[in-house]
């Protein structure tokens, strides 16, 4: 193992929470987030064998699935990020490169995003001054790109609350348009 | 005192304190700025625009173009407020605009005495000449005196905010239309947004006396609001303006949440910018009555008749106690109705029709006309025409005017919809060219009577219900007035010499339309123009009816024949706070860190934008003063030791699929099929026109997997691109592309020690000799125990180099590791700057010779452009035009003094040529000291520049004054033959 | 304005970037004979109609789709949306 000391996005040791109003905003730095992009013709091929992985079908357009231990969601036609818990052993781009074989194609992207975590009551009204989504066209289970604070951002509505994953290299800007509308709202 | 002892929708048991020029006053919640002034006795508020004349107010609501105000003082100060709209509360402080020394006498009124010259046009006559005084004496002096109120230059103390709002129904306007089609569409369930700009829901219900049923109308518009407010599909904007109708159904609005507290609550917007995506809309703004125009129609005391009773009824106050009423229509005895009800004096009312109806308790003066007024801070007399060409003086303090009312049709012609001229109530209706979803309702649909508005609001849910598929019900609506609009169209007074204004905003009066037109500007658009009728901030609404009937009567034409001119967003004005949100300060726009950025802010480096980048740009050491001492010293260091850089910033593109290969070799315009997997090769991206788009290198990590850099500036145009290729042109190549930017934190470690530095840091079953791991390797590692990372020997300062990148959450930690490691050999940080000078050293092109207009050739790299091959723009760059052999070719420039400063931007002549554009031979496109030669260097385009090695030339900015002898040589300033990098 | 998009439905205008003229998806061979004329015609000749015209739009701030929007372009009203590589496909473009 080395012995590298990570930093979160948010640029400390330990992940940040803010508590405003009836909303609590965590940074979540320890979740693993890889895209699968199947190949060409193996579309279908590629589906099956995410659904295996996940155990529940691979999400469709604009929604976002959660299985026993991972989660997916859609990107774009043909393509899913999978997020959850890094596979301790061999990494979890390495495990799904490993499953998915010449069918996709497997990008490690867990630290090219920073994810915040919401939770809390009004969080439909907190997101209409954050982006352009319809929140009450949201329900549990979607997934849709968007921007927010002029960053292209996801957005997903979880059981029990949303994730925001937003550029990682922007992570403070975008820390600070979540609180500024928080404290603005609440 | 004006107040009426009984009435009004104030909150009597409370009373609220506030100044106006240094007076205090008293109000009440519910007031207006206006209706307390005027309760106090107060009806002068203001100068005018241009003859400094004194102005009352004209109207009760947001088409108020006369009692403009300045509001709050310190950086809260807000010039141009409307009286009328602005909500009274306790310690409200306003001062009037545009008077000196003061409100009662303003010494600019003299403007008023200079009227003559001061006409339509008087600008353009004026002050023509000579040329040269405009910026330094006309101007100012206009500015100075025709300004309007004055801009606090503090920092706004307040925040602003943004959101993004989704309706099945937008309706705009809360009186008794939009409430019918918000109850009919709310019961049935659609999402429905009620905005208004009034703090109080109602609009004319509760400015006016008649019943609903058998409740007053603002009862029973309180009584809907409170169930509309129960419902959760309902959402209501009260003080929200609907500031714009734009494409397929978004609308803009302002919502003013704290404009009426003295200060918004910490950390809450004082105003909201809302986008609003709505399905359909219903325009239900109502209508805006227009002024008679006769002479000095102007004086406080003179407004709107509507207006009046609005004061007298919603907030129990009179301008005064003796009043008459001047009106064209019927609607103009309902205020003296109104007015004799709550025991107010009519001395009469004078209707221009011969056929006026009578009124209890009033003097009617059929077929009359008020042909003057008197009262130089306040109106105390008006001069009435008889039928019978008797002039009479009424004495009185308020006078109300009628001309009929305009439906206010602003939104609905937002997406160029022409208003439609309607006999039947003389004005202008919306057309059929509405916005993209808009339906118009109630009085803004020519609709005016109570009755005939509810139901036409409800008509128009029912409609947008049956689009949607829904079933609605239309509402049980109470009983109400519903009379019949008789107006016989007049619209001013004519034979007098005196001035009889049409637009009080931008003091626009009937003698400046007959200028207009005797100067043959008579087109609606020229005539606007021309006189600035229509162009205040009020945008006309009470002003533009007026003088296009004016014009159509001086050209014989009809009004419809006549035309009239568009409104425009915002409807009203907007804060320019509110179109910030919280886009302010630091957070103007967001920024990138870089993984290396807490580290280098404990270093003390100076940081530069780049893009939304910051990067470090050098990091002073204790002793440097200069900037140039830091530079020097990092690059000195890096080219004899080691240096480290951030380059993070680089766009990192990973291409993965069967045809990876094959679609790189399109894209570049050089070759890729053949690259081995563990190598990098340098690559040049053309436009399809075949001028240079971008270059970085592609590394061959599998068979089926590249990682591509692109420069910092161009990394999202260049995915975008690649996306393009993939998706239109080739839909059936088997690649996939995903940013990995973020995801890789990447460091340049340069100089002769960067590999026994590397050695330290790397695990050691890697071999990083060179053998091992050549010039152009690459490849997947392990670094410090194990952590997962890429190495790529490649190099941009032209030493011995690699570029080492790990998970972005390990690059602190990684270059805290590096400097650890390299003590023993001194390592040193370098900023942008170093990287920049080291770069033009060895000759690399970079984003000031990848402007946009150089071809592969002109950068030296003609040969790299494959004809083996169809790649994105090879065929255009052998174009004739762009194969010149005396085109422009990068090229290296010394100073023939070594202390010579050569600037970047410089152009390039023959010595002894005279500096102009015919003997211009190239520019130079970057510049620096270079330490290592001890001389200014440079690199630009000289025409045929591959052919004039040593020549002599000259290197002249006429912008800076630079102005030095050159001599062209190489761009490759060191090592030519690229021995140390392959060391 | 909005665009409905055809996986993610009405999506604003703003989410996309702005390219041109759909004609840039019928790029010529670059090895074929004739090819300079070709690409010249490819590169420059635009037709800019006051009505129906057909562009491309690339929806970088959403699925990353590049889609063919035939537009008025006087009354911005939208006729039709598809994504641009059923189109490229439909015009017999491959790889």
């Amino acid at each position: 193992m080395h012995d590298l000391t990570p930093l979160t996005a948010l640029g400390s040791g330990a992940p940040q929470t803010d508590t405003i109003g009836p909303v609590t905003i965590s940074e979540n730095p320890d979740s693993a987030l890889v895209s699968v992009a199947a190949r060409l013709g193996q579309e279908a091929a590629c589906a099956r064998v995410l659904a295996a992985i996940l155990g529940v079908p691979a999400p469709d357009v604009a929604q976002f699935v959660q299985g026993a231990t991972l989660g997916a969601f859609w990107t774009a036609q043909h393509c899913w990020m999978v997020d959850g818990p890094d596979d301790p052993q061999a990494g979890l781009s390495a495990r799904l490169k490993a499953e998915l074989g010449d069918m996709a194609s497997v990008t490690d992207q867990s630290v090219g995003w920073v994810r915040f975590d919401l939770q809390g009551d009004g969080l439909g009204v907190l997101f209409e001054r954050l982006c352009n989504l319809d929140m009450a066209r949201m329900p549990t289970g979607s997934a849709r790109r968007s921007v927010i604070e002029h960053l292209g951002c996801f957005v997903l509505h979880r059981d029990g609350g949303y994730t925001v994953y937003g550029p990682r290299s922007s992570a403070q800007s975008l820390h600070h348009a979540l609180v500024t509308a928080a404290r603005s709202v609440f | 005192m004006n107040r009426l002892s009984t009435g009004g929708q104030i909150d009597r048991a409370k009373t609220f304190r506030f100044t106006f020029d240094g007076v205090p006053y008293d109000g009440h919640p519910g007031d207006t700025l206006a209706s307390a002034l005027l309760a106090n006795g107060v009806r002068l508020m203001g100068r005018s625009f241009k003859y400094h004349r004194p102005r009352g107010v004209l109207t009760a609501g947001s088409e108020e173009p006369n009692a403009l105000v300045q509001l709050r003082n310190g950086g809260r100060q807000e010039p141009n407020t409307r009286a009328t709209t602005a909500e009274l509360f306790n310690g409200l402080t306003a001062v009037s605009q545009n008077a000196w020394p003061s409100l009662k006498f303003d010494a600019l009124a003299i403007n008023d005495r200079l009227s003559n010259f001061l006409t339509a046009g008087f600008y353009y006559k004026t002050f023509m000449w000579p040329a040269a005084f405009w910026e330094k004496l006309y101007e100012p002096i206009i500015r100075r005196a025709a300004g309007l109120g004055s801009i606090t230059t503090e920092p706004d103390p307040d925040s602003y905010d943004k959101g993004f709002l989704h309706c099945d129904l937008l309706i705009i306007g809360a009186g008794p239309a939009g409430l019918a089609a918000a109850l009919t569409a709310g019961r049935a369930g659609a999402r429905v947004i009620l905005a208004d700009e009034d703090f109080r829901m109602g609009g004319r219900l509760n400015a006016e006396t008649h019943a609903l049923g058998e409740q007053s109308g603002a009862d029973w518009a309180a009584a809907i609001v409170a169930e509309l407010a129960s419902m959760p599909n309902i959402r209501l904007l009260t003080r929200t303006t609907i500031l714009g109708a734009f494409d397929h159904g978004i609308y803009g609005a302002v919502e003013r949440v704290a404009d009426h507290l003295p200060e918004p609550a910490p950390g809450k917007p004082r105003q909201i910018l809302w986008r609003i995506y709505s399905k359909a809309a219903v325009l239900c703004a109502g209508a805006i009555e227009r002024p008679i125009a006769f002479a000095n129609n102007d004086r406080p005391g003179i407004m709107m008749a509507g207006a009046l009773r609005t004061y007298v009824n919603r907030w129990a106050v009179t301008p005064a106690q003796t009043v008459a009423v001047f009106t064209n229509n019927d609607d103009g005895h309902r205020t003296a109705r109104d007015l004799l009800a709550r025991g107010l004096d009519v001395a009469a009312i004078i209707d221009t029709r011969a056929d006026a109806p009578a009124c209890d308790g009033a003097q009617v003066m059929a077929g009359a006309q008020v042909i003057d007024s008197a009262g130089r801070l306040g109106l105390k007399s008006v001069t009435v025409r008889q039928a019978d060409g008797r002039e009479h003086q009424l004495k009185l303090g308020a006078l109300g005017m009628s001309g009929g009312w305009n439906p206010n049709v602003a939104l609905s012609s937002h997406q160029r919809g022409r208003p439609q001229w309607n006999d039947e109530i003389a004005a202008f209706l919306p057309g059929a060219d509405l916005p993209q979803g808009m339906q118009v309702a109630g009085a803004a649909a020519g609709r005016f009577s109570t009755q005939a508005a509810l139901a036409s609001g409800a008509d128009a849910a029912m409609q947008v219900l049956s689009d949607m598929g829904k079933t609605g019900h239309a509402p049980d609506l109470p009983m109400a007035e519903d009379g019949k609009t008789r107006i016989t169209p007049f619209w001013h007074v004519g034979g007098t010499k005196a001035r009889a204004w049409l637009d009080f905003q931008n003091d626009v009066t009937v003698k400046d339309v007959t200028l207009a037109h005797q100067e043959g500007f008579r087109s609606v658009e020229h005539l606007k123009r021309y006189t600035t009728l229509g162009m205040a901030t009020d945008q006309g609404k009470t002003a533009n009816m007026g003088g296009l009937a004016v014009m159509a009567e001086l050209t014989g034409q009809s009004i419809a024949q006549t035309g009239t001119t568009m409104f425009r967003p915002p409807y009203t004005p907007v804060a320019m706070g509110a179109l910030a949100g919280r886009s302010v300060g630091r957070d103007f726009r967001p920024f990138r860190l870089t993984p290396s950025h807490k580290w280098a802010v404990e270093q003390g480096a100076t940081f530069v934008e780049v893009g939304m980048w910051l990067r470090a740009q050098w990091f002073p050491q204790p002793g440097e003063s200069d900037w140039r001492q830091s530079v020097d010293r990092e690059v000195r260091a890096t080219r004899s030791s080691v240096g480290v850089c951030d380059v993070t910033t680089l766009g990192k593109i990973d291409v993965q699929g069967r045809d990876a290969a094959a679609f790189l070799n399109r894209i570049y315009c050089n070759g890729f099929a053949k690259l081995a997997v563990g190598r990098v090769r340098y690559g040049l991206m053309l436009r399809e026109d075949g001028i240079a788009m971008d270059d970085g290198t592609a590394a061959r990590l599998a068979d089926d997997h590249f990682v591509v850099t692109t420069t910092t500036a161009n990394a999202v145009a260049v995915f975008r691109h690649m996306e393009f290729a993939r998706q239109c042109l080739w839909p059936d190549m088997d690649v996939q592309l995903i940013s990995t930017t973020e995801a890789w934190a990447q460091f340049a470690v340069a100089g002769p020690n960067s590999r026994a530095l590397l050695q330290k840091i790397v695990d050691p079953e890697f071999d990083l000799s060179n053998d091992g791991f050549p010039f152009m390797a690459c490849g997947e590692i392990t670094v410090c125990g194990g952590c997962p990372a890429r190495l790529f020997r490649i190099s941009f300062s032209g030493e011995l180099a690699f570029e080492i990148a790990v998970p972005t959450r390990y690059g602190d930690a990684l270059i805290r590791r590096l400097m650890a490691a390299g003590h023993e050999f001194g390592v040193t940080p370098y900023g942008t700057e170093a990287l920049g000078v080291m770069r033009i050293e060895k000759g690399h092109a970079a984003g000031n010779e990848l402007n946009g207009q150089t071809t592969a050739l002109n950068l030296g790299m003609g040969r790299m452009v494959s004809d083996k091959k169809d790649s994105i723009g090879a065929v255009l760059s052998r174009r004739e035009g762009l194969q010149d052999e005396k085109g422009l070719r990068l090229v290296g420039f010394m100073p023939r003094n070594p202390q010579d400063r050569v600037i970047a931007g410089a152009h390039l002549l023959e010595t002894g040529a005279e500096l102009r554009a015919a003997n211009d031979l190239g520019y130079v496109t970057s510049a620096c000291y270079s330490p290592t030669l001890n001389s200014y260097i440079a690199i630009g385009f000289l025409k045929a520049g591959d052919a004039r090695l040593g020549d002599v030339l000259r290197a002249a900015s006429p912008l800076t004054g630079h102005d030095t002898e050159v001599t062209v040589v190489s761009p490759h300033f060191i090592d030519p033959e690229g021995e140390r990098l392959r060391a | 304005m909005i665009i409905n998009h055809p996986l993610l439905g009405p999506c604003d205008a703003q989410e996309f970037t702005y390219l041109g003229d759909a004609r840039l998806i019928e790029r010529p061979d670059g090895m074929a004979d004739g090819a300079a004329a070709a690409f010249f015609d490819y590169a420059y000749l635009r037709e800019n109609p006051a009505g129906e015209h057909r562009e491309l739009w690339f929806h970088e701030q959403g699925d990353r789709s590049w889609l063919v929007v035939t537009r008025n372009t006087l009354t911005h009203d939208i006729i039709s949306v598809e994504l641009a590589r059923d189109v490229a496909r439909r015009q017999g473009r491959s790889a």
